[in-house]
């Protein structure tokens, strides 16, 4: 295993710049997510650490071994040591399980240690060992993409690439292949990069969030940062729901439609405030904070999301747990709690 | 593998050119062109459109009605492909010399192709999304609008697809049409080409034929549109709640019957009594074998070499999608638009003035097959590689595999199954091959079809009974193959317009 490094990796396709000077440092290891909606350049991301693309500037590093750039004569994919875990995994149809996990290790390993360690591979991605002379068409979605981890970590690669790895499964099934995924890549210590567009998957798994936006890498942080103090406001309402108002700063504190707020850092003049919906405390007993209007409840069982209307016109969305919750046309106050971020239209991109 | 698939067109074109408007005009405009054209154009209207009445019909009562029996009936319904349209004409006429002409034509044809319409038209609709039906049932529409307004325009690809696989297939059939003497330009150019070697004349005849061809494929093109019928979405599509015959489900049951009567029990009647009572029914077991033995052995080169030839057109056009692949890969479906009489003139003197040395040698026979049935190797082996995605590669790079292990381990085992698939078909297709083996076969060689020819066409119908129940025992595998509509080769079949 070795750390990743990505030094002003740029990769265009035609006139569009699908990957635009990104620089990242995955340590050793460790678990990064890449985050952006369809189409941002992460795929392409992906592809060009595995060798499958060759950047047209930037360096690429596996540990202090330089894979791909300037000058350097972009390492094949086939040596470069790289698990790759496809969306659906990908498994081959017309070998079985054992075989699957088997394939990448050297010809003289496929005997009886291949067998310890598919042995070993179905422990760690909690599979039972039976399993290992099942068809792929015989496995479940969760299954399959088990299966295919275990395959992309049995010749104990440099890097582990997983590419939208838990899309097509539902929402049951995903969080616990994607829970015991982790727990096989924390077991063996290997330094993984998992591209996705679900926000919920990039913050619960990785060590590092890594949003990308328009080819562009946009701020890179552990998943709190990000997700409690965004680059931008962009980012913000990527990485969750926000509420984004304008307001006055004046040092810690700033005024906006929801009344005084406090700020993480100091700020002079016109900003905007990002505010998480569950910041915004519903009052629905006493006349404490700004007055509006409920007009709208989307009940989710262990909360709700409920849409109100200021008095003075604007519309915010408050999180409030699912216990008790106001219906549409309920008179309601509304005060946020904790810090809020600002940025200055300097700040703004 | 392109190019050679080309050499027919080129042949044809370049003569044309060299011939020059005026000779060609003379050529062409003459009392007895006209007749074959009227004869030729006649014939394949009325089949294609009778063919595709029967062929909806019959698919729409199997797949979608409570006709009794419907298992059944869709084997049967299938079965007259396992006779070759020259050995079904022979059944008719042998039983009944009056049945020749347009009429005679007329009807082997039609019982003899309708199955081209049928399946596909099946396979459409096991394939429709009945959710589509039942959105309209629920929007207010009868069961009959619904089938009209929604069904219909969806079975479009599928029965223009048949139908023009009824015209190619008409326009290029000689043995039938020659047995039940119903002169078109195939028979004629067979004619011109074996009576006098008239290569002027045969190679306008042939020109003609081709503007045929191409005319009814862009006819089909620009029927079918650019509309998108496929169903949206993947995973299994419930079957559609069959239709309620009443009391029409035995006249109905009797009229299926009739088709199947008609369309294979008067074959096997006529072969089975030619076995038993034919004064010239002979059994010369050593010449049987011989020609069943020349038969097999090119049978098995022409697959061979028709299935290699077809890995790196489908390699480009899967893997390499660009339009040079795709103009590669649709160059070869222009020889399926070739008659296989085209094919073996053109090979005839293609090898006379180029390579004169290759005339008359099983290679050269080997090479027209090749042309002829490329594009049923490159339809099945593709779908094969279809199924073995570029991503699978990927991931043997990834853990540590070079183009040629990746290939050896991955991609070869997966495609080994269409690759057999398709050596399978074009084996069989081979074959049951008449006209470019008439024309093109070393001397001294015969195969089963050869020797069926010539002991039909002189009346010998005995003699030639035992070669027509081989020809039909040998086309069974196939017809086998492909009543299974989620084969392969029957989806291919559906989507490239290619007989399989």
């Amino acid at each position: 295993m070795s750390s990743l490094t990505i030094t002003g990796v740029t990769r265009s396709f035609g006139s569009t710049r699908a990957v635009d000077d990104v620089t990242l440092e995955v340590p050793h290891g460790s678990f990064t997510t890449v985050l952006g909606p369809s189409g941002c350049g992460k795929t392409t991301l992906l592809r060009l650490i595995a060798g499958f693309l060759v950047p047209e500037s930037g360096t690429i590093a596996f540990g202090s071994t330089v894979v791909a750039g300037d000058g350097v004569r972009p390492m094949p994919p086939q040596t470069r040591r790289v698990g790759y875990v496809p969306q659906e995994g990908a498994l081959f149809p017309h070998l079985d399980v054992a075989a699957n996990i088997a394939f990448g290790l050297p010809r003289d390993e496929r005997g009886t240690t291949g067998e310890d360690r598919v042995a070993e591979m179905l422990d760690l991605v909690e599979l039972p060992r039976d399993f290992r002379d099942r068809r792929p068409d015989e496995l479940s979605g969760g299954q399959q993409q088990r299966v295919a981890l275990a395959r992309s970590l049995a010749p104990a690669p440099a890097v582990v690439l997983l590419d939208e790895p838990f899309s097509s499964l539902d929402a049951g099934l995903r969080g616990s292949t994607a829970r015991a995924v982790r727990r096989a890549l924390q077991a063996t210590n290997t330094t993984a990069l998992l591209v996705t567009h679900d926000q919920n998957e990039a913050l619960s798994l990785a060590d590092q969030v890594a949003v990308m936006r328009g080819g562009r890498l946009v701020q890179s942080a552990p998943p709190s940062e990000v997700y409690l103090s965004p680059s931008d406001p962009q980012v913000a309402e990527f990485v969750g729901r926000a509420v984004v108002l304008p307001g006055t700063a004046r040092g810690t504190r700033a005024t906006c439609a929801l009344g005084e707020v406090v700020l993480t850092a100091p700020a002079e003049g016109d900003v905007a405030l990002m505010v998480r919906p569950e910041q915004v405390f519903v009052d629905l007993a006493h006349a404490e904070g700004v007055r509006g209007t409920v007009e709208e409840v989307s009940y989710y069982g262990h909360d709700c999301a409920v849409q109100v209307r200021l008095d003075e016109g604007t519309s915010v969305l408050a999180r409030m747990a699912g216990v008790r919750h106001p219906v549409a046309g309920d008179p309601v106050h509304l005060r946020v709690t904790g810090l809020v971020r600002a940025y200055t239209s300097a700040g703004l991109p | 593998m392109a190019l050679l698939a080309l050499v027919p067109l080129a042949y044809v074109a370049s003569y044309v050119v060299i011939i020059g408007p005026v000779d060609l005009w003379q050529l062409v405009a003459r009392p007895r062109i006209a007749e074959l054209l009227r004869n030729t154009v006649t014939l394949a209207v009325a089949c294609m459109a009778a063919t595709a009445v029967l062929g909806v019909a019959l698919a729409v009562l199997v797949e979608r009605t409570d006709l009794p029996g419907r298992r059944l009936w869709h084997g049967l319904l299938v079965a007259p492909l396992a006779v070759p349209a020259f050995v079904n004409g022979y059944a008719w006429v042998s039983l009944d010399r009056s049945i020749n002409g347009f009429g005679g034509a007329f009807l082997v044809v039609t019982l003899s192709y309708y199955p081209l319409v049928y399946l596909p038209v099946v396979a459409m609709l096991r394939r429709l999304d009945p959710a589509l039906e039942e959105s309209a049932w629920s929007l207010g529409h009868s069961r009959t609008r619904t089938f009209r307004t929604v069904v219909l325009p969806q079975l479009r690809p599928a029965l223009l697809g048949g139908a023009l696989l009824v015209g190619l297939h008409l326009l290029a059939e000689f043995g039938a049409l020659s047995l039940l003497r119903f002169p078109t330009f195939t028979t004629a150019i067979y004619d011109q080409y074996g009576s006098t070697f008239n290569g002027a004349a045969a190679t306008a005849m042939a020109g003609v034929l081709v503007l045929l061809c191409l005319v009814l494929l862009l006819a089909e093109l620009r029927l079918r549109g650019d509309r998108r019928y496929a169903r949206v979405g993947r995973g299994a599509a419930r079957s559609a709640v069959p239709l309620a015959l009443g009391t029409w489900r035995w006249p109905l049951v009797a009229t299926v019957g009739a088709v199947v009567v008609l369309a294979i029990g008067v074959p096997a009647f006529s072969l089975v009594r030619w076995l038993l009572v034919g004064t010239s029914t002979e059994f010369p077991l050593g010449e049987l074998a011989q020609a069943l033995v020349s038969t097999v052995v090119l049978a098995l080169a022409g697959a061979v070499a028709t299935t290699l030839a077809a890995i790196p057109v489908v390699w480009l056009a899967v893997r390499h999608r660009g339009w040079a692949s795709t103009v590669i890969e649709r160059s070869t479906y222009v020889a399926n638009a070739l008659p296989g009489i085209v094919v073996g003139l053109a090979l005839v003197v293609a090898s006379l003035r180029l390579v004169p040395v290759v005339y008359q040698t099983a290679g050269l026979l080997v090479a027209a097959y090749a042309i002829l049935f490329l594009p049923r190797a490159v339809v099945t082996v593709r779908a094969g590689l279809e199924q073995a995605p570029v991503v699978l590669d990927d991931v043997a790079h990834g853990l540590g595999l070079g183009p040629l292990a990746t290939a050896r381990r991955v991609t070869l085992p997966l495609i080994a199954p269409s690759l057999g698939a398709g050596a399978a078909l074009v084996f069989l297709a081979i074959s049951t091959e008449l006209t470019a083996t008439l024309m093109l076969s070393p001397i001294g060689t015969s195969t089963l079809a050869t020797e069926f020819w010539s002991a039909s066409s002189e009346l010998r119908y005995g003699a030639a009974a035992p070669y027509a129940l081989l020809l039909v025992l040998v086309s069974i595998p196939a017809t086998v193959l492909l009543m299974r509509t989620d084969s392969p080769a029957t989806t291919a079949a559906v989507e490239e317009r290619v007989p399989a």
